[in-house]
């Protein structure tokens, strides 16, 4: 979205102008319990008619999800597991709305090469302005979760973006405002932490030991979070990474490698500018020239000595 | 002879002429005409490459998009101009890589490059063709445009964006960008190299070197050449 007008932004892709710090908005956040998720598909309409997108129809393979994965299109998706526990020999749906987490460290935003396309606003929510994106993809390989998606038909990056126009007027994000069990939940984001806890006491006391919230430290803690039953292995759920964070090669080419590079370009330049003021142009001398005409005129009365010889007669062409 | 005039003082005057006469000196063929266009074909799109691809890699540098139409225009051209560079200098490899083989005079050549740096071509041995800085300029610039055509078509997202991994895609980007630098920096030096020993640029601008040049620094390619027809000229020439 590019409308961002009444919320101050807190870190901007690309950029290292200081942002605006007089003032703090309190940090929000989405909070969705898994295990009180129906499966319906309601936050997947409701972020379509909110955002006006319509995705392009595709094709059943036997599976609710639908469509297949993110896309340009589709910010926010079902995605359905089929559980067998081996510890209860209970088939578990484990149904997981998927989406961007809007991380308070993205890796989107540290891989972005242009300025303002990326930015995260002081409440947390992670935004991409359109109108500033080149189309690269640096942030789908920052992205520690897999969410951005580029159009093929304007090349720009897509993804949820919390509603950012509807939190900045004091409104909740389409998908929890749709949600029919109260499984999305909006609010502050200290709010929605103490309901997450309160949640977890409740599933641990049904027999869910490892209930927990999903609020991940590698990334600084997220602005969507999770209730899982199985908070020791959020793999189970559709492949949430266990321990997200930007990924070290991505690091390393933001960090180091933008160093060394910057330091190798600029020392080869300056050690030549040294070179020369200290040991000086290579320069021929008329003595050399001399020796070159007196070595070519040698070989010349040789090759005239044998006539016919095919060195005398070529013509110099350069080999 | 020509007497030249000057008629900047508002009257026609002829010039002094030379007391002595100016004594001939050899111009040695280097390089041919396709040789030299296929050349700066390639310098023209390296620095494209490098300056569409620095504003992608620093946000210190991505002003630079400016020079081609903006950040999104940059991002669509810089692949081509990567694709016309491969082209490119396929054609200058294949022109080339016979005369860039190793030597030991290349060894020796390495061993002394104090005295290379120091300007004491009299202690270093008689070179053929290209020594062994050319040689590596050459080789390095051969195995990095390798590295970043196979990695850029990797981050190619446009047409490419789908066949790979996204974990391949980063190492694919961070071995491009690292690749790139140290292109650029070999760039430089190629670059320095040029201005540092006097008289190479016109090898690769009008196509020959004077013979006191070939005798000083490339003196058994010079060998093979002496005697072969050879253009003679004024001495004033030279630095040209």
């Amino acid at each position: 979205m590019a409308d961002y007008s009444s919320l101050d932004i807190r870190q901007r892709s690309a950029s290292t102008e200081t942002p605006p710090e007089i003032r703090r908005q309190v940090e929000v956040a989405k909070l969705i319990d898994v295990s009180k998720c129906i499966g319906c598909k309601a936050c997947q309409s409701a972020c379509e008619e909110w955002n006006d997108l319509r995705d392009d129809v595709g094709v059943n393979t036997g599976t609710y999800q639908n469509p297949h994965d993110l896309t340009p299109k589709t910010w926010t998706l079902m995605r359905f597991t089929e559980y067998d526990n081996p510890q209860t020999n209970n088939l578990e749906w484990l149904i997981r709305k998927d989406g961007c987490m809007h991380c308070t460290e993205p890796g989107c935003l540290k891989a972005c090469p242009a300025p303002g396309a990326i930015v995260q606003y002081s409440n947390g929510i992670v935004d991409f302005i359109e109108e500033n994106c080149i189309g690269c993809g640096y942030c789908v390989k920052g992205c520690p979760f897999n969410i951005p998606r580029i159009s093929q038909t304007d090349h720009k990056a897509y993804k949820c973006t919390l509603c950012s126009d509807r939190v900045a007027v004091g409104q909740a994000p389409a998908c929890a405002k749709a949600c029919p069990t109260g499984s999305i939940m909006f609010g502050t984001k200290q709010a929605m932490i103490e309901q997450a806890h309160e949640r977890v006491d409740d599933l641990k006391s049904r027999g869910f030991a490892h209930a927990g919230l999903y609020d991940p430290a590698g990334v600084g803690g997220t602005h969507v979070m999770y209730v899982l039953h199985h908070n020791d292995q959020p793999s189970l759920y559709s492949g949430l990474p266990n321990d997200p964070k930007i990924s070290p090669l991505v690091a390393f080419w933001k960090g180091g490698a933008k160093v060394f590079g910057l330091a190798a370009m600029g020392f080869a330049a300056v050690a030549g500018f040294f070179h020369y003021v200290t040991a000086g142009p290579n320069e021929v001398v008329p003595e050399e020239e001399e020796e070159a005409v007196e070595l070519d005129q040698a070989k010349r009365r040789e090759g005239g000595r044998e006539t016919g010889h095919e060195a005398g007669g070529t013509e110099a062409r350069p080999h | 002879m020509t007497i030249h005039t000057d008629i900047r003082d508002g009257e026609t005057r002829p010039l002094h002429q030379a007391r002595h006469e100016v004594p001939e000196i050899l111009y040695v063929p280097r390089y041919t005409g396709l040789q030299r266009v296929n050349h700066w074909i390639t310098a023209i799109l390296f620095t494209l490459l490098t300056l569409s691809g620095l504003a992608m890699f620093s946000p210190y540098l991505f002003s630079l998009t400016g020079l081609f139409g903006g950040g999104q225009a940059a991002r669509a051209i810089h692949p081509w101009f990567g694709v016309a560079l491969v082209v490119s200098f396929a054609l200058l490899f294949v022109r080339f890589w016979r005369l860039n083989i190793p030597n030991k005079d290349d060894v020796e050549w390495s061993m002394k490059i104090g005295d290379v740096v120091t300007n004491r071509e009299d202690r270093l041995p008689e070179l053929g063709k290209y020594n062994a800085g050319q040689k590596m300029v050459f080789w390095g610039q051969t195995v990095l445009i390798a590295v970043m055509f196979v990695t850029g078509i990797v981050i190619w997202n446009t047409y490419f964006g789908g066949y790979t991994s996204i974990e391949t895609q980063r190492w694919a980007l961070l071995g491009h960008s690292l690749a790139a630098v140290i292109a650029i920096a070999i760039i430089v030096v190629h670059i320095y190299a040029g201005i540092w020993v006097r008289g190479t640029g016109r090898a690769m601008v009008r196509g020959t070197v004077t013979g006191g040049w070939a005798y000083r620094h490339h003196r058994k390619w010079f060998r093979q050449l002496a005697g072969t027809k050879m253009r003679r000229g004024s001495v004033d020439k030279r630095g040209s």
